[in-house]
């Protein structure tokens, strides 16, 4: 066991405790960015002028009528930004445009005005005149005009060509499938103003504080150190607030620098729908080969993920696509390209798993499609082709642990009753005609740290004050997540003092600088190893005064629930005691952490390397029952086990595995983003751009059944206190639902054949997939 | 009329048992009100009543009683609170004094992020004080599956207009069905002892807009002044539930000169059975609805759990839904198969027009300037089979792609009266007048029913949109014949082996 992982006795993590806002979240006194503007007086509210074409060359721009506008106090345009007009880490991204606008709905000017409503109507004033220019608005669009942006990266293993000529069953096929909009309940939000001497306080629902301070500082032209990020907490982030938040952040500030007023930018959800980058749909095209027991001996596949108007994040999505396009499945040979093509709609973005998703779908459907036509169960391909020890990757990192993978496969098996519930299913597909059940089972092994080795570092900052109270900060953002009742864990146990003697402090950059974004499920690994780090200084300093005070060498002094204790001697310590004792002595009560995870190296260049400390596992079976009269299906249960390695935190950890699956099967099967593809005026509008259109799942879409279990004996070496990630990789367990699906469309036709089913797996995708199984070849 | 001189009135509304006044601009929304009287428990998510996570508490009167009823803030005009109750998520409990929900809620892992969750904790505690609510759930055959109650007889539907990202909802469903019976000191238990506050008479005109143009919101006090005021101001707005003009005002920026508050109107609020019809006052809710009409009209008992969410219900009237004139209103196709009838009134008087006829065009109807629908009519008897279908993405709290009302008549295996009425495969609801002849006079089984698929499946003028394409409307017309007989097959069975509802 690692020191890391190691943990002392009588631990606060481990403990099932209740998120550490819940009681606020409760009553409503939660507060959020936005929640802050009504605290303050002379706030102005930003409205944008958008775009009403997919793309096309600004010809003019007249805001004078805006000006005459009643409550109208400033328009804001490109011509207004004293620093760099760039609202991403690419330089592809202006803030405003100058010369073109590149998507629909894209802002073009901003306006503040003294309330919403003059700020609406001031940009209502405002004249743009257009020279439409041709748009792609689909990826096959973008596919067949060459237009790609960013790396195309290979990951390439084996010899492909020479395993296909040898494999028994060859496949080939195509796929596309679409992305998500992320519907975080709160939308994105910023509030701005300037401080004393001029330092720019910018309150923002931003997974990344660091990155908001540094294009903030670089719109305004100013120092990194003139300018504070603070985040209180988001209402929902699942990667959406990576990088979009920046540039709504920016603007906030630029006018709060231009007017000396706080400005308060608050995207509605039909800005926020139109205006943000969504999950990355794919088009895939692969061709795969088994030997005669359904080995897989090769894959070929060329991922182009749709990547917008600009890069974005899609680069490292990609390639984490392309990274997860194994799964759990050992492939000798394989050979994997990359692309992003560039296309005139918003700039898609982190979400949720980052692209592995999108990579482990292919090889799901494709499983899934090829099983009938190898004769074999898809459950049985599946585990068939489970990673064995001493196998690597494709990008070659040894896959360490892969028997999680089958102890959770056999635990699922077992706890779900899977046999006597197939046995079930017969019966009830035999006794009939217009509705059929299917169960399937899926696995997940997902990927931890970021792609890019330099994220993968954490800094915290623990305050201890004289009365034994501590207060923590951490680089980490509160999402929702759960990650500030992990850390209020992780300290008390590393301090070996009660809970309720810690205080989370909320995230900001002029407590903890240069912080990774709160993303690639890394939150906990990264933060509570320098949490860990902070509070293991002050215990060692604090254990040298407790030792003088017992007699004993301090490598002998304990900490645990608040009482300091030395081995094999009876007295015991209030650690409040202890913490005078040690201010008397002028020793210092706080300590800065910090975190790097150790072992990682990725060459981008070649795609290979150990990108990642630790792979996560997981398995779910799911049971769905089709109607042929609609497609309509209901989710009748789902079983899960999945690894979190020792939980920090259970109650937050089943929480993040329930909503990812929830949220991942929203992607699979309901939420159906659609643009205007017309060459009507509205070419390249979002047509899905609002709750009334756009369908996140409700209650009739939990599982009517839900059992999650976390993985037995699954410490992790590598990790704080032995845990693991927990963020994205449940959202992958939702594949069981779509197979589930697929397998129970087959029902409706002759066996041994394979069922194309489009994702999403709407209900008319399902209708229309049982039409084809009833009736084929017409 | 009501007099100019009220005015300059500003609105009272009891706020967590706070009067709090209300003196901006007309169109201005609950939501917008309490958060600017610092009230931030109530968010916006969506600002079009398809999130929850700005539910709040209203006390409605019912019967001797009140209920607190969950509505949608952000669709609720402030003016029209004047002089009501209302309890938010802080007014429930507080940090260190959580309300039941609120304890369970937080114990169970019921928030993540927290932003829906004072929407959820409101709606929740709605159904905690629901006195009907017992320990037995009520799950009535042929509603579509709109209730699903726990072992304290919490109907989970109640929620269904809250929406979580984060959750996936079970800890939510266990929160709800482990919720006990209110103290016997529970404040709020004790208030729906008592009437809420009748109806205040409110008149505001305020400017409404940055340039300062005039809007007026009005609540008559009676049926006449309303007449009244549609005849001199035809352009005014009715608003009931306003669960469409709030949509409208939100999303679209719509703003009117006059608006009407009529959802209180004792007149629009009646249900009267006599020999020959059924007759529902416009302004009832689809939840009193559901509740007076208790399974007595099948087909709308079929509707009414699939009928957007509790939320809207709480709040949208049964006139609403037919004076939008929407083609995809959910209740057109089931009364139009019922041969409903609308009572259309003005100073003139009233006139009665077959729903059939009502619809004329795009969001379009015979209801003339100074005229509102006061009432509907279901003739009696009611048509013994009967089917509502609703084809949406999501099973509740959707926008229907397609919906079909069926009322049949079969003596002796014939079938001697056939009316169907459809929603979203034209630009007005329509009967399937072709489907409806070639039915009578055919026997009731599945030969004849597949013969008729496919003239169904020509009904209307289907069109491809982002809710489904015109060919999957099409199929799901064809379809459904075959699903109703299904049904009614399997109830009769009574096994309900097949439940493809």
């Amino acid at each position: 066991m690692s020191q890391l992982s190691q943990r002392p006795d009588a631990p606060v993590v481990g403990q099932r405790h209740r998120h550490e806002s819940a009681a606020a979240h409760v009553t409503g006194t939660a507060l959020y960015t936005d929640d802050l503007a009504a605290r303050l007086t002379g706030v102005l509210h930003a409205y944008p002028v958008q775009s009403t074409c997919a793309h096309g060359k600004i010809l003019g721009l007249d805001t004078s009528a805006a000006q005459q506008v009643p409550g109208v106090i400033r328009v804001i345009t490109a011509q207004d930004i004293p620093g760099v007009n760039d609202q991403g880490a690419k330089h592809d991204e202006p803030l405003l445009p100058v010369d073109e606008v590149m998507f629909f709905g894209q802002p073009v000017a901003w306006v503040l005005g003294e309330d919403l409503e003059a700020a609406k109507a001031g940009a209502k004033a405002v004249r743009v005149d257009y020279e439409p220019l041709d748009s792609l608005i689909t990826i096959k669009d973008a596919i067949a005009a060459k237009s790609f942006h960013g790396i195309q990266p290979e990951i390439a293993k084996g010899d492909p060509q020479a395993a296909f000529a040898q494999a028994t069953h060859v496949f080939e096929g195509d796929f596309e499938f679409a992305g998500q909009e992320h519907f975080y309940l709160e939308t994105q939000n910023s509030l701005a103003l300037v401080d004393e001497s001029g330092q720019i306080m910018v309150h923002c629902s931003t997974q990344h504080p660091t990155e908001t301070q540094d294009i903030v500082s670089h719109v305004l032209g100013i120092g990194a150190h003139e300018v504070t990020v603070q985040v209180l907490r988001m209402g929902g982030g699942f990667g959406g607030k990576e990088m979009q938040p920046h540039g709504y952040a920016a603007l906030a500030a630029l006018g709060a620098v231009l007017t000396g007023r706080p400005v308060r930018v608050r995207l509605d959800r039909n800005l926020d729908m139109t205006m943000t980058g969504k999950r990355h749909g794919f088009y895939a095209t692969w061709k795969i080969g088994f030997d005669q027991g359904g080995k897989i001996l090769a894959l070929q596949a060329q991922l182009t993920a749709d990547g917008g108007w600009s890069l974005d994040l899609s680069e490292p999505v990609l390639t984490r696509a392309m990274c997860h396009i194994d799964n759990s499945y050992w492939i000798p040979n394989i050979r994997v390209n990359g692309r992003v093509a560039k296309c005139h709609k918003t700039s898609q973005t982190a979400f949720r798993g980052f692209g592995g998703p999108q990579g482990m779908l292919v090889m799901e459907d494709i499983l899934g499609r090829v099983a009938p036509q190898l004769g074999l169960e898809a459950r049985e391909l599946r585990r068939r082709n489970f990673y064995t020890e001493g196998q690597d990757t494709p990008y070659y990192q040894p896959v360490r642990h892969p028997e999680r993978i089958d102890a959770a496969w056999q635990q699922v098996l077992d706890s779900a009753d899977v046999a006597r519930r197939e046995a079930e299913i017969a019966q009830f597909n035999t006794n009939n005609h217009y509705s059929k059940r299917a169960l399937a089972m899926t696995p997940v092994k997902f990927g931890i740290s970021f792609n890019l080795t330099a994220f993968n570092q954490g800094g915290a900052l623990v305050l201890v004050y004289k009365d034994g109270s501590v207060l923590v900060n951490h680089g980490g953002t509160e999402m929702g997540q759960g990650l500030h009742t992990k850390m209020l864990q992780v300290a008390a146990t590393a301090l070996g003092v009660p809970l309720s003697k810690v205080r989370i402090a909320p995230t900001r950059t002029d407590k903890v600088p240069n912080t990774s974004a709160t993303a690639a499920s890394s939150g906990s690994d990264l933060n509570g190893g320098a949490v860990k780090d902070a509070c293991e200084q002050i215990q060692a300093r604090l254990a040298a005064v407790a030792a003088g005070k017992l007699g004993v060498p301090a490598q002998d002094i304990r900490f645990a629930q608040g009482k300091i204790t030395a081995l094999g001697k009876r007295d015991e310590l209030e650690w409040s005691e202890v913490v005078r004792e040690a201010y008397m002595q002028r020793i210092q009560l706080s300590a800065a952490g910090y975190y790097r995870t150790e072992g990682l190296h990725w060459d981008l260049a070649r795609m290979t390397g150990s990108p990642f400390k630790y792979f996560s596992y997981g398995v779910a079976a799911s049971e769905v029952e089709v109607s042929s009269f609609d497609g309509s299906y209901v989710l009748r249960r789902v079983d899960i086990v999945h690894d979190v390695g020792d939980s920090l935190s259970p109650l937050v950890d089943l929480g993040q595995i329930e909503g990812g699956f929830v949220q991942g099967t929203g992607w699979l099967t309901l939420e159906d983003l659609r643009w205007d593809t017309s060459d009507g005026p509205g070419r390249g509008r979002v047509a899905t751009q609002a709750a009334s259109t756009y369908k996140i799942p409700s209650f009739s879409e939990m599982p009517e059944v839900f059992n999650v279990n976390l993985l037995d004996k699954a410490h992790e070496e590598g990790a704080v206190y032995g845990s693991k990630a927990v963020g994205e990789p449940p959202l992958m367990l939702a594949f069981s639902v779509r197979e589930a699906l697929r397998q129970a469309i087959a029902e409706f036709g002759a066996s041994g054949r394979s069922v194309p089913l489009a994702s999403p797996a709407t209900p008319e995708a399902v209708f229309w997939a049982i039409d084809t199984v009833r009736n084929p070849g017409s | 009329m009501s007099a100019e001189a009220t005015q300059e009135t500003k609105c009272l509304v009891t706020v967590n048992g706070t009067v709090r006044e209300f003196d901006g601009p007309p169109h201005t929304n609950a939501l917008d009100f309490l958060r600017g009287q610092q009230l931030i428990g109530c968010k916006e998510g969506c600002a079009e009543g398809e999130c929850g996570a700005c539910s709040i508490l209203v006390a409605r009167s019912d019967g001797e009683g009140s209920r607190w009823t969950a509505l949608n803030a952000c669709l609720l005009p402030a003016a029209s609170l004047d002089g009501q109750e209302i309890i938010t998520s802080e007014g429930l409990g507080s940090v260190a004094d959580l309300h039941p929900v609120q304890e369970e809620m937080a114990n169970r892992g019921g928030s993540q992020c927290g932003y829906c969750t004072p929407g959820f904790v409101c709606s929740m505690a709605a159904e905690y004080y629901r006195p009907e609510r017992t320990g037995t759930p009520a799950v009535s055959a042929g509603d579509g599956g709109a209730h699903e109650c726990g072992p304290n007889g919490f109907d989970l539907h109640a929620l269904s207009g809250n929406l979580c990202r984060c959750t996936g909802y079970r800890p939510i469903r266990d929160a709800a069905y482990a919720l006990g019976d209110p103290a016997g000191d529970d404040q709020l238990a004790a208030r729906t002892q008592h009437r809420a506050p009748a109806p205040v008479a409110t008149d505001i005109q305020r400017a409404d807009t940055p340039t300062g143009a005039l809007g007026r919101f009005r609540r008559p006090a009676d049926l006449d002044q309303v007449l009244q005021i549609l005849a001199a101001e035809p352009e005014s707005v009715l608003v009931a539930g306003g669960t469409d003009w709030g949509v409208e005002v939100n999303i679209k920026g719509a703003r009117a000169r006059s608006v009407l508050a009529i959802d209180r109107l004792h007149e629009l609020r009646q249900i009267h059975w006599n020999e020959r019809y059924l007759e529902l006052g416009s302004g009832c809710t689809l939840s009193e609805l559901e509740r007076k009409l208790a399974g007595k009209v099948p087909l709308l008992s079929a509707l009414f759990g699939q009928f957007a969410s509790r939320l809207i219900r709480n709040s949208a009237s049964i006139g609403g839904n037919l004076g939008t004139g929407s083609p995809i209103g959910d209740t057109p196709p089931a009364l139009l198969a019922l041969a409903a009838e609308l009572v259309l009134s003005s100073i003139r008087g009233n006139r009665v027009v077959a729903l059939e006829d009502y619809f004329t065009g795009y969001r379009q109807t015979v209801r003339e300037p100074g005229e509102m629908i006061t009432a509907i009519r279901i003739p009696l008897p009611l048509a013994p089979l009967t089917s509502f279908q609703k084809i949406a993405k999501r099973r509740f709290d959707d926008i229907s792609s397609v919906a079909i009302g069926y009322a049949l008549t079969v003596a002796d295996g014939m079938i001697t009266e056939a009316r169907i009425g459809l929603g979203g495969v034209a630009a007005t609801p329509l009967r399937a007048v072709a489907t409806e002849a070639m039915l009578e006079g055919k026997p009731w089984n599945l030969e004849t029913i597949r013969a008729a698929a496919h003239t169904m499946g020509h009904e209307g003028t289907p069109m491809d949109d982002h809710r489904a394409s015109a060919d999957y409307r099409k199929a799901m017309l064809a379809s459904s014949l075959e699903r109703f007989y299904a049904q009614q097959l399997a109830r009769r069975s009574g096994a309900g082996q097949e439940q493809n509802s």
